[in-house]
């Protein structure tokens, strides 16, 4: 039985069905067809998850062997071991939601086929990477879920800021890839082997002397900056925000975005062999964390606070890959897929209910309005900002415990992971207040239209807002143990962790009160606030001006070099006006020498006659 | 000088007054009798050559160049006489059109 080939390949039939008949099949035929081959792959899914249990033992299937150079091998295989089992789960089955979801929200698109096509093909090249056994079967998925995620950012793509951000995501993404490429050369070279059981083997055996570990952890550390959107790469992800909101929830939140989180989970022994990069990739994660916040808080528009916030919640899950709490990354990984898929898709909901408005200033005081959307929102948001007994809680908490109490975590690198948990809280509440309750600031025209969604999408909203309520009590660090140890806590630290809960609880407690204190009412204290403040709230809300510092710095130059290097230069100058002044030689010359050809007979016999003599002189000198 | 080198001269001389007034003539007709002088140039260096081998395939030759050489006037003759019914010029000048 090939079952994970097939979990593999059945969203990408959806695609190619979709894809070629979609027009013919009309939107119900197209909504069945993208519902059913996801749910399909679900199933197969859990049915090799249980035959994972059942044996212990990692699934593992070889569908093709795409190179072979002497000793060497390059084999397209599937592998389900308990990371990518968990991973293969989170993947079909939030996403089979979330196409289920569309079939509500994208209802009456002129490309619903397309739409429904590009979706089923993300979900093949999410599977791709999550089930590749080898490091170059997960770069191919790698690339497609780029490709997916640039096809449906700029799904709207008469708009030209939406094509826009669709380009941004897949340059900043180009430039993370090239040095993953760079860090997979590096361990072919010396390794000889892309096989990501083999590499982890060879790196814990300590047989691998050979491989510059530090250069590779780098670089797949660099390649995954891309992909989840972490400092210096993170800056596509706000601007990714102009796709349809399923695809912001099913990619830039719930799965590509993590696949960052998930290269680096599955090479643990690389990054517990350069310990160096290991320490870098908790910094890069604390300080997106704390930075995204920052910015999330001043954020006007519903799916960019998201954004913001799933920049953050990414940069935490890096935190726990950092000190080596592999399993707890992966654990957030998936109540963040559940929650942040819920807010999202509530958010979708929020602005389907307003026809399109999607700037918290003017909503309000809708939570009796749309109470379904309210009260799974209102979960989620409890979720994310890390209240007991919702999933947040307990993945959130675990990794601000090993973030202190893990050999190679610190005080400080805690500290920066709390306050950017106290922030989540604070403007997750924000927008809870400022969507939800308060007076209605609508406009005239929203006001009129406004309704709750249909049960197709609302039906979802409820299954992920249950998830993110009791997600919390999946046993997935316990589960991944077995592969991926946490790390040991020293004897001395060991008491502390049920204050630092305690901390852990209080900061959320404390955002919800602040955002209650600051929003409440009629908002005027955070008017107020924003006053008083006057250079931090410009500041912030121009997100530290870092899209304009690329802007200068990097955009510019390469602007310019484009422009007057390569295309004045190299384009026009040389390429053109060499083949340009070929051109016109030869045309040139043939307009001399056709004047020759004068039509004069004996004019020819004349040149027939110079040329015989000629001929017979030079065979008289030399032959 | 002996007699075939006296022979061949004249052969040449003949062919190169054609040649001289294919070249510098400009009355198709004219041009015409000057390409049969030229062959005729060509025939007596033949016969000539013919004459020395003591070949008589060589003489049967000419004869046939000259009915070749008849039928070839009999159609050039009748090419000339449309072509100056279209313009009412022999002048060689007024027909060249085939110019790039």
């Amino acid at each position: 039985m090939h079952t994970l080939a097939l979990i593999v390949l059945a969203p990408l039939a959806g695609f190619l069905i979709n894809g070629l008949l979609g027009r013919r099949l009309g939107e119900r035929g197209v909504a069945i067809v993208g519902c059913a081959l996801p749910l399909a792959a679900f199933v197969l899914t859990l049915q090799a998850f249980a035959s994972l249990l059942a044996s212990g033992a990692p699934v593992q299937e070889v569908a093709y062997t795409w190179a072979q150079f002497g000793a060497r091998k390059l084999e397209i295989a599937f592998y389900l071991d308990r990371l990518s089992g968990v991973m293969t789960l989170v993947v079909t089955g939030v996403g089979t939601a979330i196409h289920v979801y569309s079939v509500g929200y994208m209802k009456g698109d002129e490309s619903y086929a397309r739409y429904f096509a590009y979706l089923n093909l993300f979900l093949f090249f999410m599977l791709l990477l999550v089930l590749g056994r080898s490091l170059l079967v997960l770069f191919v998925g790698w690339e497609g879920v780029g490709l997916a995620s640039y096809l449906l950012i700029g799904f709207w793509f008469s708009d030209p800021e939406k094509a826009a951000a669709g380009k941004k995501a897949f340059i900043a993404n180009r430039i993370g890839d090239a040095a993953f490429l760079i860090g997979m050369f590096a361990l072919w070279a010396t390794l000889g082997t892309l096989d990501l059981p083999t590499i982890n083997e060879t790196l814990a055996r300590g047989v691998g002397a050979a491989v510059p570990v530090g250069l590779v952890a780098l670089m797949l550390l660099i390649g995954a900056t891309g992909k989840s959107a972490q400092i210096p790469l993170y800056v596509w992800l706000p601007d990714a925000m102009a796709g349809p909101t399923p695809v912001s929830a099913l990619i830039h939140a719930a799965t590509m975005v993590t696949a960052g989180v998930y290269l680096i989970a599955r090479l643990p022994a690389l990054y517990l062999a350069a310990p160096d990069v290991a320490l870098l990739v908790s910094a890069v994660g604390a300080a997106t964390a704390l930075l995204a916040a920052t910015i999330a808080v001043v954020q006007t528009d519903i799916k960019k606070v998201l954004a913001y916030s799933t920049i953050s919640q990414l940069g935490l899950m890096f935190v726990a890959l950092g000190v080596g709490a592999y399993a707890v990354a992966v654990f957030h990984v998936v109540t963040h897929a559940f929650f942040k898929a819920c807010l999202f898709l509530g958010a979708g909901s929020v602005i389907h209910a307003l026809s399109g408005e999607q700037d918290i200033r003017r909503m309000g005081g809708l939570a009796r309005r749309i109470p379904i959307t309210f009260a799974t929102f209102a979960i989620a948001t409890a979720a994310i900002a890390g209240l007991p007994p919702l999933a947040g809680f307990f993945s959130k908490d675990e990794i601000l415990w090993f973030a202190a109490a893990s050999p190679h975590g610190s005080w400080l690198l805690w500290a920066v992971a709390s306050l950017a948990s106290l922030l989540t809280a604070f403007y997750m509440f924000r927008l809870l207040w400022l969507v939800f309750f308060g007076s209605s600031r609508l406009t005239h025209e929203a006001e009129h239209h406004l309704h709750e969604s249909p049960w197709i999408m609302t039906g979802v909203l409820v299954l992920l807002a249950a998830l993110s309520a009791v997600g919390g009590f999946f046993p997935i660090p316990h589960f991944l143990e077995a592969q991926l140890p946490l790390p040991e806590v020293p004897q001395h630290l060991a008491h502390l962790q049920w204050p630092l809960i305690g901390v852990a609880v209080a900061l959320a407690l404390a955002g919800l009160a602040g955002a209650a204190w600051l929003y409440g009412g009629d908002g005027r204290r955070a008017q107020g606030m924003a006053a008083r403040f006057p250079a931090a709230h410009r500041l912030v809300s121009a997100k530290f001006y870092i899209d304009e510092i690329y802007q200068a710095l990097l955009m510019k130059p390469l602007l310019w070099i484009s422009d007057w290097v390569f295309l004045r230069l190299g384009d026009r100058l040389l390429i053109d006006g060499s083949l340009d002044g070929l051109a016109g030689l030869a045309r040139r010359s043939a307009g001399r020498l056709s004047r020759v050809q004068s039509g004069n007979l004996q004019w020819y016999v004349l040149f027939a006659l110079a040329g015989i003599v000629g001929a017979l002189l030079w065979i008289w000198r030399h032959v | 000088m002996d007699r075939l080198s006296l022979l061949l001269m004249l052969a040449m001389a003949l062919f190169v007054l054609g040649l001289l007034g294919v070249i510098v003539r400009r009355n198709l007709l004219v041009m015409l009798m000057c390409m049969e002088l030229m062959m005729n140039g060509v025939n007596l260096s033949l016969v000539t050559f013919a004459q020395q081998h003591a070949e008589p395939a060589g003489a049967v030759l000419v004869f046939l160049i000259f009915v070749v050489a008849a039928a070839e006037i009999a159609l050039a003759i009748p090419i000339v006489l449309l072509l100056s019914r279209r313009r009412h010029t022999l002048d060689v000048g007024a027909y060249s059109e085939l110019k790039g």
